[in-house]
């Protein structure tokens, strides 16, 4: 299976990254709203079905690649077979 | 009587570039100082433990979040959990909170800049085992150097960390370099005997490097595993 974890700053939380992408982009004539920079975790898991691997990078998640004070997590999983 | 040396430990993980500052500095101070190695399940036995600064398994995914995993830091939690005394400097205090024995995380520096100066902190407390040796309120010079030192609570965890009057040490008014929460350079535990701070006070020692002040932190410690040494015997 294939599974993407996309991890990003919890809303309300100050995010520098995100303001100077912003700030950028309007300096560039795009007229965008709050910007966010998170991370984008590509794995292959190996499980029988979408069900068992979302429970494992959920626990992956908790464990080891969101830290839950800052950081909110969404995962998509695609059957790779 | 010869002086008792207490044994304080120096965890090297892949990364650390301090451990070595650290183990001097101690050495200096008194202190019985050993190297220890990221991947040893066992530790030997010690008075104190110190997390050196550095960027231990390159700061990946989040300061600290790989480092504590490693073999070693099992054991520290434990040593932890019993009441041991354990010091995180910068990357140690990263691994410190990121492994739950300190509250909070510390996010990237608000600039986005990696810091290099030496800053003025505010001692709040010195009933704790780190900073017995300083003066109520006293200000003391250390350099920071780090691009991962904003300390960052939720509201609800901050109230928490300053009703129980956890920060004890901040950074004085204007000399804040990273945007921390309620400008928290270091924190004591609730138990109060585990200390992370992003200062370096190993790099602190000797006037000659500009500023002797971090040897109050760490002959705080240093003192207060002797006298653990003392009561024992």
């Amino acid at each position: 299976m294939r599974a993407t974890v996309l991890v990003l700053p919890k809303t309300g939380i100050l995010d520098p990254q995100g303001s100077a992408v912003e700030e950028s982009l309007r300096q560039l004539g795009f007229p965008v709203g709050e910007a966010r920079v998170g991370r984008v975790i590509d794995l292959d898991v190996d499980a029988g079905s979408a069900d068992e691997a979302r429970s494992a990078v959920e626990r992956m998640c908790e464990q080891l690649l969101a830290n839950p004070l800052i950081e909110s997590y969404e995962i998509a999983v695609e059957d790779a077979s | 009587m010869s002086e008792v040396r207490p044994r304080v430990g120096v965890v090297t993980f892949p990364g650390s570039n301090d451990d070595r500052d650290a183990v001097w500095a101690l050495a200096a101070l008194g202190a019985d100082a050993k190297p220890l190695w990221h991947a040893d399940e066992r530790l030997p036995a010690l008075d104190a433990i110190v997390l050196p600064g550095g960027f231990s398994y390159g700061d990946y995914l989040r300061a600290g979040a790989i480092a504590r995993f490693s073999p070693a830091m099992g054991a520290v939690v434990e040593f932890a959990r019993e009441g041991g005394l354990v010091l995180g400097i910068c990357n140690g205090f990263q691994v410190l909170c990121e492994a739950g024995l300190l509250p909070g995380v510390l996010r990237p520096n608000r600039s986005l800049s990696f810091v290099c100066r030496d800053v003025r902190l505010t001692v709040e407390r010195t009933d704790t085992p780190f900073t017995s040796r300083c003066r109520p309120g006293q200000e003391l010079t250390i350099p920071v150097k780090h691009g991962d030192g904003c300390w960052f609570a939720p509201a609800a965890l901050l109230a928490e960390v300053e009703g129980d009057d956890l920060v004890l040490l901040r950074y004085a008014e204007g000399e804040n370099p990273n945007g921390s929460v309620a400008d928290v350079a270091g924190l004591v535990s609730p138990e109060g005997n585990v200390m992370g701070l992003m200062p370096h006070p190993e790099h602190a020692v000797d006037p000659l490097l500009g500023s002797g002040d971090g040897a109050l932190v760490l002959a705080s410690l240093v003192d207060a595993a002797r006298d653990r040494v003392l009561q024992a015997a």
